[in-house]
């Protein structure tokens, strides 16, 4: 390392530790403070820390609802993931192996689903009808369809890694085209799959609009929903409020800390030549 | 052989779990809007009237701002998204002190929920007590009212996605740089070319697969952005800092639903007239290369 790498990542650090951390430190400080501190909105030492009695706080409001977000949010997360990656995995396979005018039909839908916006009001229309709005299965559905796109891409390029020799063994060995899925493909996916959920998770975990739109009602908050409602409610109480920030920080930065690779290969999947 | 007609082993129905799910809330509310923004709409009874919402929509003076709005984020958060990617990615490759703890810093903000970066901003951004302009106050500035003046709040909240969203596009170029040869630059010192020569003719040129990729995220995600506003501003003061998204949910909830989706119309016209022609462009210029 020269002496001009060393200094220019000195001054570097300073800069990124003053953009980026300065923020996450204020949340944490926040969160710690009293309340008279707190409403000061400064960026100073806490002079008492009751991270214990104000999480306690934080999580008893409103009848343990941040309780009730984070359950909620968690079914949806898990049932949302487990969905895509088997359907897309499922789709990705078909459309890689297979030849034939279909593939053009399920590549626009593809690119459709990654371009359009969601019409809003007419999904809802539509979950009306089939008795899906407000409800959390619903909701699965809705982060599934949303989220199918981004899963076919990823998986179709690494199928293509796959050689076809390994299905061939397999059928003639009389295996049937699910099973051959189920016990040759999908285990061969793996690297992509913990990616995918890695992903998936994160981005379900943090939407804010699509709850907002297709999921009301007091029973079916999620984490995002009640952060947002919480806004209102400790308008005076800035200690609660960025107590419940950094407990929606912290689940990423788990995330973050034990699968750093596999979400830097997702998010650049397909960055280079795609 | 069992079977008279040989079957594939590679059969349709595994597309069609993803295909009905996608279909039935994707695909068909998609079309619906196109039907559903011309009529009058309560969820139950819709009357057709025409192009009477797209009529409202570019004659009332708070639903044009919005469009405006809507392509001015868009343009302005991806451009500088492009730009400080593409030089903290230079500067997070090149060797220097403490080089993947910054990246890990620069990255992380990507994760975190937009609603909890949102409020956090709005509170750092606050006039008087904020640590925005108590900062400034203490090198002898007087910080504007970042999200309470009508003609900056719109940029306020572009500068915190820049801050949010910044360590993507550098993930996305890091990985794009990786992709050079170093051939290429050794080639260019040989031929005594500067730093700066080098990163204008080389690296420029190309790592323009992760550029294409860059501003095509950034601008999809600018012009569909609602989270991030609507936990800063809710739109406000007024109607300065509103979006098409953010006037879509606010005739949503006013129980204006044909206007709402005529809105949602627009939204995905102005999309595809923006991306469709730009991913065009570059193809053509790929080729070219």
């Amino acid at each position: 390392m020269t002496r001009r790498q060393y200094w220019t990542g000195i001054i570097a650090t300073v800069v990124a530790l003053v953009i980026f951390v300065v923020p996450f430190v204020f949340i944490a400080f926040t969160a710690v403070k009293d309340k008279a501190q707190a409403s000061h909105l400064d960026f100073t030492w806490p002079l008492q820390f009751l991270f214990w009695q104000n999480l306690v706080d934080v999580v008893t409001t409103r009848n343990y609802m941040l309780l009730l977000a984070y359950f909620n949010s968690s079914i949806i997360t898990v049932g949302a993931v487990a969905m895509l990656i088997l359907f897309g995995a499922m789709v990705g396979y078909v459309l890689q192996r297979r030849q034939s005018r279909w593939n053009q039909v399920i590549f626009g839908c593809v690119l459709a689903g990654l371009i359009i916006p969601p019409a809003v009001v007419p999904t809802i229309w539509v979950m009306q009808g089939l008795g899906l709005f407000k409800t959390i299965w619903g909701m699965v559905l809705i982060q599934v369809a949303y989220g199918l796109a981004f899963s076919v891409l990823l998986y179709r390029s690494f199928i293509a890694t796959i050689p076809r020799d390994l299905d061939e063994a397999a059928r003639i060995d009389g295996a049937k085209p699910l099973q051959i899925f189920l016990r040759v493909i999908l285990p061969l996916l793996k690297p992509v799959t913990v990616t995918l959920i890695v992903v998936q998770s994160i981005a379900i975990f943090n939407d804010f609009t699509n709850p907002l739109y297709y999921l009301p009602g007091k029973e079916n908050v999620t984490v995002q929903l009640t952060l947002f409602n919480f806004q209102s409610q400790f308008s005076t109480q800035f200690n609660l409020l960025f107590m419940n920030i950094l407990l929606v920080t912290i689940p990423p930065l788990i995330v973050f800390i034990f699968f750093n690779r596999q979400i830097v290969a997702g998010m650049t999947a397909g960055a280079v030549k795609g | 052989m069992r079977c008279p007609v040989q079957r594939s082993p590679y059969p349709y129905w595994f597309v069609l779990p993803a295909a009905v799910v996608f279909v039935t809330l994707f695909l068909v509310p998609t079309v619906a809007s196109l039907w559903f923004s011309l009529t009058r709409w309560d969820l139950y009874t819709a009357s057709y009237i025409g192009l009477d919402n797209f009529r409202q929509f570019f004659s009332e003076q708070n639903l044009t701002l919005g469009l405006m709005n809507t392509v001015i984020y868009a343009v302005l958060t991806s451009a500088t998204k492009t730009v400080f990617g593409l030089l903290l990615a230079v500067l997070l490759t090149s060797g220097i002190w403490g080089q993947s703890f910054l990246r890990t810093v620069v990255f992380f903000p990507v994760l975190v929920s937009t609603i909890g970066v949102g409020i956090t901003f709005t509170v750092l951004m606050h006039p008087t007590k904020g640590l925005f302009n108590v900062g400034l106050a203490a090198i002898g500035l007087h910080g504007p009212g970042w999200l309470t003046d009508a003609s900056l709040a719109l940029y306020s909240v572009a500068l915190v996605d820049l801050w949010k969203g910044v360590g993507l596009a550098t993930l996305i170029y890091i990985a794009g740089l990786a992709a050079i040869s170093p051939d290429y630059y050794e080639a260019a010192r040989i031929d005594g070319a500067t730093r700066v020569q080098q990163f204008w003719r080389v690296t420029v040129p190309l790592v323009q697969p992760a550029t294409v990729t860059v501003i095509t995220l950034s601008l999809i995600g600018g012009l569909r952005s609602f989270d991030l506003i609507w936990a800063m501003t809710k739109g406000g003061p007024g109607f300065s800092s509103d979006v098409l998204a953010s006037v879509i949910y606010k005739q949503y909830q006013a129980g204006f639903y044909g206007l709402s989706t005529a809105g949602n119309v627009i939204l995905f016209v102005l999309i595809a007239t923006i991306i469709l022609p730009l991913t065009w462009w570059f193809n053509r210029k790929e080729v070219d290369l």
